[in-house]
């Protein structure tokens, strides 16, 4: 072998499993329930606050990196944690970016829910934590989605993971920060071999993902 | 017979249109009474305010001697009294011995208790071997008297029917009348309000009639007189069939 590989593969694999998991979860458990109380309440401001979920898709990954830079920085609010150039940074960091995403499509996915659905329910008798909980149920395919959404942003992204991982080899090297620096050396092949394991991990994820979604909720 | 729904100047409004101008109406226990009247005439908003879905602008609703409010914490305890049945089968995306059970596991009732009562229901129903099927999967008919049993699982003392037939053939459309007139007359303090802008249902399922036209309420009667010799001339039109809409 011309080159040599100066790290694990599968344990780069797995860290980015790992972060983009964990980013996907923590996102999706503040985004969804926050998403369904925005989409099923009334109440004034509703409209701009949808507006400014929606503009937070395009939330730039290198501004999130450098919010959880400057809060866990040695000199920042919250640098006693001592977290920079951890995998928890890169799990906050992309948590950030997870979040518009998974209350957007929460709230678009509750408000597809049929008003008949929402009015039978309540008719029924339900409390409106029941009558919430009912909606998110009946809106599961896009619940899921949220989540397959939120975990192709963490799996692709780059800027976040690098600014606050720092891509320490053995430590906070992800697929994506690995793919980088391999092109920036010139190992082109090396890199397009990581992409295409990147890919294969994204396609299982979304299997699984895609298997729950469609799961008859019975 | 005492009172089990007291309306008192109920009046609505959408922008610029008046859904119902300064209704009145008693239903009393263990009748079956029918709100007949042409499309737009504000029969559906009505048993919408009934079942506590929509507030009135002004005016008062008391079930059982009560006043009730859409808008207070406590709406859905009444609500839990109230089963409604509208037009479109609306079931829940789960099975069918589900979305039985739903109506009781909101209510509190033991695992045990829901599966003695839904395993009742479903025989009555004739679905025990689709149980496990998405109700989702049902025919209209079906999916309808599916609703029905789940409006009335948890034995409510008001029973609403919006159009409750209008999308269905004639043999289901008798197998759930069949359900309904069962239902009432089981007990007496039991009470249905049935919407309808059919004739020949109203005749066959009602003790008392009232015609709305226009946000108003033109006339109330019991059946005979309703259809053998009406006070006003609008009922008159419509039991007739002269009055076209």
């Amino acid at each position: 072998m011309a080159l040599e590989v100066s790290y694990d593969v599968i344990q780069v694999t797995l860290l980015s499993l790992y972060v983009s998991g964990c980013a996907t979860i923590l996102g999706s458990a503040i985004g969804i329930p926050l998403g369904a109380l925005i989409g099923l309440k009334e109440f004034g401001g509703k409209g701009l606050l949808k507006t400014i979920t929606y503009t937070m898709y395009g939330f730039p990954p290198v501004v999130s990196g450098l919010a959880i830079y400057y809060l866990f920085s040695r000199a920042g609010p919250l640098g006693s944690f001592g977290i920079l150039f951890t995998p928890t940074a890169m799990i906050l960091a992309e948590t950030l970016l997870v979040i518009p995403l998974t209350t957007g499509i929460t709230i678009a996915s509750v408000a597809e829910v049929d008003r008949s659905v929402k009015e039978t329910v309540k008719s029924l008798g339900t409390t409106p934590r029941q009558s919430v909980l009912t909606v998110m149920r009946e809106a599961w395919v896009g619940l899921v989605m949220a989540a397959m959404i939120g975990f192709g942003r963490c799996i692709a992204e780059v800027g976040a993971a690098y600014m606050v991982g720092g891509n320490i080899k053995g430590e906070t090297r992800v697929l994506t920060t690995v793919i980088m620096l391999e092109t920036r050396q010139g190992h082109f092949d090396y890199a397009l071999g990581l992409g295409l394991v990147l890919i294969a991990v994204a396609m299982a994820v979304f299997f699984f993902l895609r298997l729950l979604q469609e799961k008859e909720l019975l | 017979m005492s009172d089990a729904v007291v309306l008192k100047n109920i009046t609505k409004r959408y922008k610029d249109v008046t859904a119902l101008k300064s209704v009145s109406l008693t239903a009393s226990k263990g009748e079956v009474f029918g709100l007949l009247g042409p499309s737009g005439s504000g029969k559906s908003t009505l048993l919408r305010i009934v079942d506590l879905l929509e507030a009135p602008d002004s005016g008062d609703v008391e079930i059982s001697g009560e006043t009730v409010h859409s808008d207070s914490k406590e709406a859905f305890h009444t609500r839990r009294r109230i089963g409604m049945v509208l037009q479109k089968p609306m079931v829940l995306n789960r099975s069918v011995e589900n979305n039985l059970a739903y109506a009781l596991r909101i209510r509190g009732w033991s695992e045990e208790e829901t599966q003695k009562k839904v395993d009742r229901e479903l025989k009555r129903l004739g679905l025990e071997e689709r149980r496990k099927k998405n109700a989702r999967t049902l025919s209209g008919g079906e999916m309808q008297r599916l609703c029905f049993a789940r409006s009335t699982i948890f034995d409510p003392v008001l029973l609403l029917l919006d159009e409750f037939t209008a999308n269905l053939d004639p043999a289901n459309v008798a197998l759930l009348e069949d359900m309904i007139r069962n239902y009432a007359s089981e007990n007496k303090e039991r009470t249905v309000m049935v919407v309808t802008h059919n004739l020949f249902q109203a005749r066959r399922m009602c003790h008392r009639i009232a015609l709305m036209w226009e946000g108003e309420v033109v006339e109330v009667a019991d059946k005979k007189r309703f259809f053998e010799a009406p006070e006003d001339e609008r009922t008159a039109a419509f039991v007739s069939g002269e009055l076209v809409y």
